[in-house]
């Protein structure tokens, strides 16, 4: 029987409220230890180099210095994904960027080893800067790595499902743009910090501002060389994280090292320079979409190609380069598609994963472009979306499976709610809206390290007390994850989330979650934690009803009950049920494990992009623009997301409100962009600003106000219904800025950040009859790999490239089929 | 040489044997253990430091401790009184002001030290009075209602009943 809920759904204080706003949360640099040493590292001062000697000998010799570390001590080197492991704790013979750390000093405090790390004498032999991907392209040599696709080319990669090129030109009308996307940064406004000590059985113990401790776990026991077993890694609250502390870093792995070198503990806590060296941000990306459309509307095939400036070390580069073109299909229907990527190494910090993971750049030029279409076309932009609105329950051309989809209630939504009908070319010039559109993974289908283990764990321990505590490897980076865990055991077992402790992040004490990353948590862990929490249910209603004598499936756990549905009055406390059940099974623990469906999408590449399900949002910006400035301000957003269901209303609008305020810094202001030092000086490739003040970022009084509508239709694959909303709300926002300055002032500025300076330059070129734009030139020839050749599901596709050597049975492929099939209409493909 | 410090802390005084050019941030945090407040870039331009001194909200990593000799700090551990939390407190747990904490002690000394001058701010008053201190979480609105639920609060019941 369906009861109300008592705890799910419900607006409430999280359960680590209290701490947060009381100044009790400890994050990393909140620990201090007996007898603890600080770090400091030493960062090149040159873009890239051979490193020829170090001269550490006055540093030793500093009052109150332990150690002086440098590359020699950390021979083996590690990475975040397999097939880049690049990185060095401390760079042994190159540096690839101003910021890369080669050397370190351990002090009895932080001001010694300060003061001793700036007497280390670092002798460079200077090699080619590559400060942007035309060098890189260029410049094959020197090679930044020895590793990657060619010359200075990590990765570069070609995929197509269908026969785009027919179907593009088969269409009524070719749409051919160029975007481009200013990389950025996460500015967590925690710096990261790690305090690594040796235990006192001499194992290693690290706390760290890690969003992963399961892969920092991983790269400190192979760059350490210590069996995993042996290393114990917590992870500390985080004070923001928004993909910024995904990586294992340089730090962590030196103080670990250093801790167990020395038998005490060591701490690092970075400068906020130093963050924005760590950096692994969003990816600066060119891209040109060139999209076939009918007459109505409707997108015959897309060909989209990204080039992606990734920085001095692969990091996530790899899936950043697939994500930038993994999700356009998932919110429109799209029959043939092609994509290319490409990812250059550049001499600047490296680029990663941050709040999107490299699906905002190409969602920017998609919901442009559509502006642009629905402008030609003159469709209304929200009737040019829900017409063309993948359906729910389908696999689109690349393999990836939609389940529910609530994108057309959300643009429904915005478009009531903003009075969209009203406003859209009808307001005055210098004010606008603009319509955009999103989607995000509800956690990444695959792991990292391929394996078949489950992505998330969940333990419960329940004794005589009558407390249950609740053990669980995710991160709480601010997101709410160790809420969404007690809240859904809470609500299993009839109980309130005070009576529930949580032990989260800790490889010691925790089982395996891969992390906080991909929007992945409250699915993965939130499914295991239901599975943990119903097989304790089970053990307890065993117990009960032997004891009462009620029937087992006539019992109810509610209000720390448990009780006959028949006849509340019969039953016992959530106390006395537990030892009901201790008594009669013995010490009772539960497990839940939870690994996603394996994906349809069979190809190489096909990795990246397949999800349990998927987030939807839709957005309406409202602008108002100054003409004789340029100056862009934001009076209001009106936002939908399709969340399948809201555990906690309170963390749910946080998530998307905060997702509107970091797409808003990205539309207008922020920019982690290079500058030469000048030639007197070293010419070097710097960081332009790596402080808080001058990189700018939204404050309370650029922020608008913001309508957030949720719309709740339950998924049946996530828990209680409920999908992500960490990443999918940032999205939309970018575009919706760019279509809404057009809309205010007529000219397409196809660059982000969305800058004064650039709308004035183009309604400098519009009102010399040029064309009214600001953005990108050509896109560069590239020479691309073999495509993989994948037939889309609707013709019939297995999910396996055509092309594939290691096909089984090798398919011909029939061009003119094909060509066929790419012409087919909507209605006949499904 | 290390110079000794007397001042008040969150109502009782405190001591402490500090390097002179040590700031009131670090002194706080490192020898005090009061590591509530936070730091976020230890140049005065995020507002995670806030404190106030002498009534007034200061960022403590731009101030040289020893300017505070016989002064009166309160920190966040300080704005708990017998075990209650502020109204500021309450509402920030309540209404999801507070995500990731790190920016929040910060903020909750900047919104008490506004409502200590001027009980019943308007909305774009608390924004301005609070555009020093930056959260990446948040997007501000919740901070924003949980500053208007407090003023409600105190207007009803005085302070931390």
């Amino acid at each position: 029987m369906t009861r109300p809920r008592n705890v799910i759904g419900k607006p409430r204080r999280r359960v680590d409220g209290r701490a947060k706003v009381t100044g009790q949360t400890k994050f990393a640099d909140d620990i201090m230890l007996p007898r603890m040493l600080h770090c400091k590292l030493l960062r090149s001062t040159v873009p890239h180099a051979k490193i020829v000697r170090i001269n550490t000998s006055k540093a030793a010799a500093v009052d109150g210095v332990a150690l002086v570390l440098t590359g020699e001590s950390f021979p083996i080197p590690y990475g975040i994904l397999p097939v880049s492991h690049d990185e060095h704790a401390l760079c042994p013979d190159v540096v690839r960027f101003v910021g890369d750390p080669v050397a370190a000093v351990v002090a009895r405090d932080e001001a010694t080893a300060d003061r001793a790390v700036r007497l280390i004498d670092v002798e460079y032999e200077t090699l080619r800067t590559f400060a942007s991907p035309a060098d890189s392209l260029a410049y094959p040599e020197p090679r930044i790595h020895d590793y990657g696709d060619f010359g200075n080319v990590h990765k570069a990669v070609a995929l197509q499902f269908g026969d785009v090129d027919a179907a593009i030109a088969g269409a009524d009308h070719v749409f051919d743009d160029t975007f481009f996307f200013e990389g950025n940064t996460h500015l967590p406004i925690e710096q990261h910090a790690t305090v690594a000590t040796k235990d006192p059985d001499g194992k290693l113990v690290v706390y760290s501002s890690t969003q992963t401790p399961h892969y920092l776990h991983r790269a400190l026991s192979k760059a350490l060389a210590i069996p995993a077993a042996h290393i114990r890694v917590v992870a500390t609250p985080n004070g923001g994280g928004f993909g910024g502390k995904s990586d294992p870093f340089n730090h962590e792995v030196v103080v670990a090292h250093a801790a167990m070198r020395l038998d005490r503990p060591v701490k690092i806590a970075l400068t906020r320079e130093e963050v924005f060296y760590c950096h692994r941000g969003r990816h600066p990306v060119l891209m040109r979409f060139r999209a076939g459309v009918t007459n109505d509307g409707r997108v015959t095939g897309l060909d989209l190609q990204t080039l992606l400036d990734g920085g001095a070390y692969g990091s996530y580069g790899v899936a950043s380069t697939f994500y930038t073109g993994a999700l356009q299909t998932v919110t429109y229907d799209i029959p043939t598609y092609r994509f290319r990527g490409c990812r250059v190494f550049t001499n600047k910090p490296p680029c990663g994963p941050k709040r999107g993971h490299g699906t905002p750049q190409s969602r920017f030029g998609q919901e442009v472009q559509l502006d642009k279409i629905a402008e030609k076309l003159v469709i209304d932009p929200a009737d040019l979306r829900l017409n063309i609105v993948q359906p729910p329950d389908s696999l689109t051309a690349n393999f990836l499976r939609v389940g529910t989809i609530g994108l057309a209630d959300c643009i429904k939504k915005v478009v009531e709610r903003s009075g969209w009908r009203e406003k859209y070319r009808k307001l005055p010039l210098g004010r606008g809206v603009g319509l955009a559109c999103s989607s995000y993974l509800s956690g990444a289908g695959l792991p990292i390290n391929w394996n078949d283990l489950p992505h998330s764990g969940v333990q419960l321990k329940l004794d005589r007390s009558g407390g249950v505590t609740v053990f669980c490897g995710a991160t709480e980076i601010g997101q709410g994850s160790d809420d969404v865990l007690v809240g859904i055991v809470a609500e299993v077992l009839g109980i309130e989330p005070f009576d529930v402790r949580a032990v989260t992040g800790d490889t010691d004490l925790t089982p395996v979650d891969l992390g906080s990353y991909s929007s992945r948590v409250t699915l993965m862990m939130g499914n295991a934690a239901i599975q943990a929490a119903e097989r304790a249910r089970e053990l307890i209603a065993d117990g009960v009803s032997a004891k009462l004598d009620i029937p087992k499936s006539r019992l109810v756990f509610a209000d720390r009950r448990v009780f006959d549905s028949e006849d509340p009055d019969k039953g016992t406390s959530f106390r006395e049920a537990v030892c009901m059940a201790e008594a009669k099974f013995g010490t009772i623990g539960t497990t839940g494990s939870y690994t996603p469906p394996k994906s349809p999408a069979k190809f190489k590449g096909g990795g990246v992009g397949p999800s349990p399900t998927y987030s939807y949002t839709a957005c309406v910006v409202e602008v108002d623009v100054d003409p004789e400035t340029g100056w862009v301000t934001v009076p209001r957003v009106w936002i939908a997301h399709d969340i399948g269901c809201s555990l906690n209303p309170v963390l749910v609008r946080g998530q998307v409100e905060g997702g509107v305020y970091m797409g808003l810094g990205e539309a207008l202001m922020e920019e982690q962009v290079f500058r030469r030092l000048p030639a007197k000086l070293s010419h070097a490739l710097v960081h332009k600003f790596p402080s808080i003040l001058e990189y700018k970022s939204p404050t309370f009084l650029d922020m608008p106000e913001v309508f957030t509508d949720l719309i709740e239709h339950p998924d049946p694959v996530g828990p209680f219904g409920a999908k992500e909303v960490g990443q999918g709300p940032l999205l939309p926002i970018m575009p919706a800025v760019a279509n809404a300055v057009y809309d205010a002032v007529g000219v397409r500025i196809d660059s982000i950040p969305v800058t004064p300076e650039k709308i004035l330059r183009a309604l400098e070129a519009k009102a010399a009859g040029k064309a009214p734009r600001s953005g990108p030139g050509a896109f560069p020839e590239i020479p691309w790999p073999e495509t993989l050749h994948v037939t889309p599901p609707w013709a019939g596709g297995d999910g396996r490239a055509d092309n594939d050597p290691k096909r089984p049975t090798h398919r011909k492929v029939d061009a003119g089929i094909e060509a066929k099939a790419a012409g087919m209409t909507k209605e006949a493909r499904s | 040489m290390k110079l000794r410090l007397n001042f008040s802390v969150n109502g009782e005084s405190a001591e402490a044997l500090v390097d002179p050019d040590k700031t009131l941030l670090e002194v706080l945090r490192e020898d005090l253990q009061l590591t509530g407040t936070k730091h976020g870039c230890e140049l005065g331009e995020c507002g995670a430091c806030a404190v106030l001194l002498d009534d007034q909200p200061v960022l403590s990593c731009l101030v040289v401790s020893h300017e505070c000799e016989g002064r009166s700090v309160v920190t966040v551990e300080g704005l708990t009184v017998d075990g209650r939390l502020h109204p500021l407190q309450e509402c920030f747990a309540d209404l999801g002001a507070s995500q990731c904490g790190y920016c929040t002690p910060g903020i909750l000394i900047a919104a008490k030290a506004l409502l200590d001058r001027e009980p019943n701010p308007s909305r774009d008053l608390i924004r301005e009075a609070l555009s020093g201190n930056l959260c990446r979480c948040t997007g501000y609105q919740q901070i924003l209602d949980a500053v208007e639920a407090s003023i409600v609060r105190l207007g009803e019941g005085g302070d931390q009943k």
